[in-house]
């Protein structure tokens, strides 16, 4: 692994030379909650002072820009006694993410090893991550946050470039040539025995500073036995089905598939788009028969989606314990309650 | 009906005509049909309008497809909304008022219709009755919700059925369509919003603007909004917030009408 260390001021280069050539998107101010908090969200910047990398967590993840919330499937030009298929992958210009924290890296790797596997990738994912430089950023844990839980608290690979803030220069991991060629542009030195003691001290206070833990010791096997619990209904009483979990979420990847005609009834679409298991006719299938009517089993399916169906496919969880839909349910419903009732803690 | 001279897949639609009826109503669903030039004579090549008052001056008593706006109010609209149902093929109820009953049926509260009269009339009553909405009167073949109705809902409707395709609403609630629009949540901003228990398909235009839904569109299939009054009073928001909210388009009736007698148990 490459190591460099970059002064505040080179950083700050680097970016102009990217967003002279490219897209880049990054965290930035989007407003203001009732607390006078600030709210993050993920947007083309074109300005370094626009940029907040010091960011606590976007409401929205970088998902929407790898699978966006309604995106064309394909397009069907009729004609008289024709039609036309047009297949557009919406790959667009290439991207580069400005300060990307571990979790939401991690939801992207995690969302590769289905939309990018053998079984069934989906090219309209693909084109867009292959075409994503991606610079991350560590963080400052917040109290909701849970990625360590879920070994989503360090990015080993998905991104070009890591950035950890050590003081008045960034301590910088290169994974990638495109990383190595843009380090180029700017002076970036190799780090020092100094720099290396700064770096361990950045990530042991960082370590510090998670307080919430989901215990996840047999937690398949756990769901399992406790799949007729009661406590699913409880949850399922608070749940409003608003599908606010999956929107936020960045490794909810289902889909509904929509067709329209337009006016003219020359044009018709193929529409996906992001869909919630927690939504009411999630399971509903032609002739109208709904297999989960009932709200507390679409959560308890979004669970075991998530922690235990996905697990035992791919030995991790599919959550990334980044907190986002717990902050925003309405309800309060969050992953490491529910969990912790569900293994009888609580 | 009619034929258009156009093909869908090769075969031929029809035409259907169209006619558009109001009631008491601010008539401002139909305004939305014409504000959009960019598709109009594509819609207009899509049916042939022959009622209208908002557009035309010409009138004709045969029509497929009646779109009537407003609710019913007094008895003579009876009389009339069952003169066009008898000559409607398809009858479409445009509109919250049309729906629910819409702002008007807000009156339905005061169970005194004369004390109403006199307090908002004075001295110059009219005929008024308690306000119902279309399907109390006759049979409503389809609805599209909305205060106003969204243009592009109405296109798709009208598109549809003039391909013969299944016509289908969003079951889920507007957050769905908020967070899609990336939408600062109004309950982070203090604000109250009924987008977790109305049924979506406006694009959650209100939140989007940062208003809170009021829920002109009713509720969405399986709304909890028992859950709903309970985070709303957990975030301090008033009772009454609430209940203004609920109550005011009509499509939550049952549950505000609960609602409203809950909150007054024993009060005079």
């Amino acid at each position: 692994m490459l190591f460099r260390v970059i002064a505040r001021e080179e950083l700050k280069r680097l970016f102009g030379f990217l967003v002279s050539a490219h897209t880049v998107v990054g965290p930035v101010k989007a407003g203001r909650d009732r607390t006078g908090l600030p709210l993050y969200a993920f947007e083309e910047v074109e300005r370094f002072e626009d940029l907040s990398l010091d960011y606590a967590m976007t409401k929205i993840p970088a998902k929407r820009f790898f699978l966006p919330y309604r995106e064309d499937m394909a397009v069907f030009e009729m004609r008289k006694d024709d039609w036309e298929k047009k297949v557009d992958y919406n790959m667009g210009r290439p991207r580069i993410f400005f300060g990307m924290h571990p979790c939401d890296i991690n939801a992207l790797n995690r969302l590769d090893k289905v939309l990018m596997g053998e079984t069934y990738p989906m090219p309209y994912y693909i084109a867009k991550r292959r075409n994503t430089v991606i610079i991350g950023i560590d963080c400052t844990p917040r109290p909701c946050c849970f990625c360590r839980s879920m070994g989503a608290d360090t990015a080993l690979h998905g991104f070009d470039m890591f950035l950890t803030d050590i003081g008045e220069r960034y301590f910088a991991e290169i994974l990638s040539d495109t990383a190595f060629t843009f380090l180029k542009k700017i002076s970036a030195t190799e780090p020092s025995g100094e720099d290396h003691v700064l770096y361990k001290k950045a990530a042991a206070a960082r370590n510090e500073r998670f307080v919430t833990h989901v215990d996840t010791t047999d937690l398949m096997k756990i769901l399992d036995m406790e799949f007729q619990s009661d406590v699913w209904k409880q949850w399922g009483d608070k749940c409003l089905s608003c599908g606010a979990c999956s929107n936020v979420c960045p490794t909810c990847y289902c889909y509904g598939v929509e067709e329209t005609v337009d006016l003219k009834l020359t044009t018709a679409r193929k529409t996906k788009m992001l869909y919630s298991c927690n939504v009411i006719d999630f399971a509903e299938v032609a002739g109208g028969h709904n297999f989960r009517p009932e709200r507390h089993i679409r959560l308890k399916y979004r669970y075991y989606h998530k922690h235990r169906g996905f697990v035992e496919a791919y030995e991790e969880s599919l959550c990334v314990g980044c907190g986002r839909c717990g902050e925003s349910c309405l309800s309060g419903i969050t992953v490491p309650e529910v969990i912790a009732s569900i293994r009888g803690a609580l | 009906m009619p034929n258009s001279g156009k093909t869908y897949l090769g075969v031929p639609v029809s035409r259907p005509r169209a006619a558009f009826f109001d009631f008491s109503s601010c008539e401002g669903c139909q305004l939305q049909i014409l504000n959009n030039e960019a598709t109009l004579l594509d819609f207009l090549s899509l049916v042939q309008v022959v009622n209208f008052r908002e557009a035309m001056t010409e009138e004709s008593d045969e029509y497929d497809i009646a779109f009537v706006e407003g609710s019913i109010t007094r008895p003579d609209e009876v009389e009339r909304l069952k003169a066009i149902r008898s000559r409607a093929k398809v009858l479409v109820a445009l509109g919250s008022c049309a729906c629910f009953g819409g702002v008007n049926q807000l009156k339905n509260r005061f169970r005194d219709l004369l004390w109403v009269n006199k307090t908002v009339y004075g001295d110059a009553a009219v005929e008024t009755d308690f306000v119902r909405r279309l399907a109390d009167v006759v049979a409503v073949d389809l609805m599209i919700y909305g205060c106003p109705v969204r243009k592009e809902e109405v296109e798709k409707v009208v598109t549809n059925v003039v391909i013969g395709k299944e016509i289908s609403y969003p079951k889920y609630p507007v957050c769905m369509e908020c967070k899609a629009g990336e939408n600062i949540c109004l309950f982070d901003l203090g604000e109250a919003c009924l987008g977790p228990v109305t049924r979506a398909g406006c694009g959650a235009w209100c939140p989007g603007n940062r208003a809170g839904c009021w829920g002109c569109r009713g509720p969405a299939d399986d709304a909890n909004i028992e859950q709903m009054k309970r985070l709303m009073r957990e975030r301090g928001i008033p009772e009454e917030t609430i209940l203004d909210r609920l109550e005011c388009f009509g499509g939550f009736r049952e549950v505000s009408e609960t609602f409203r007698l809950e909150m007054t148990k024993g009060k005079p």
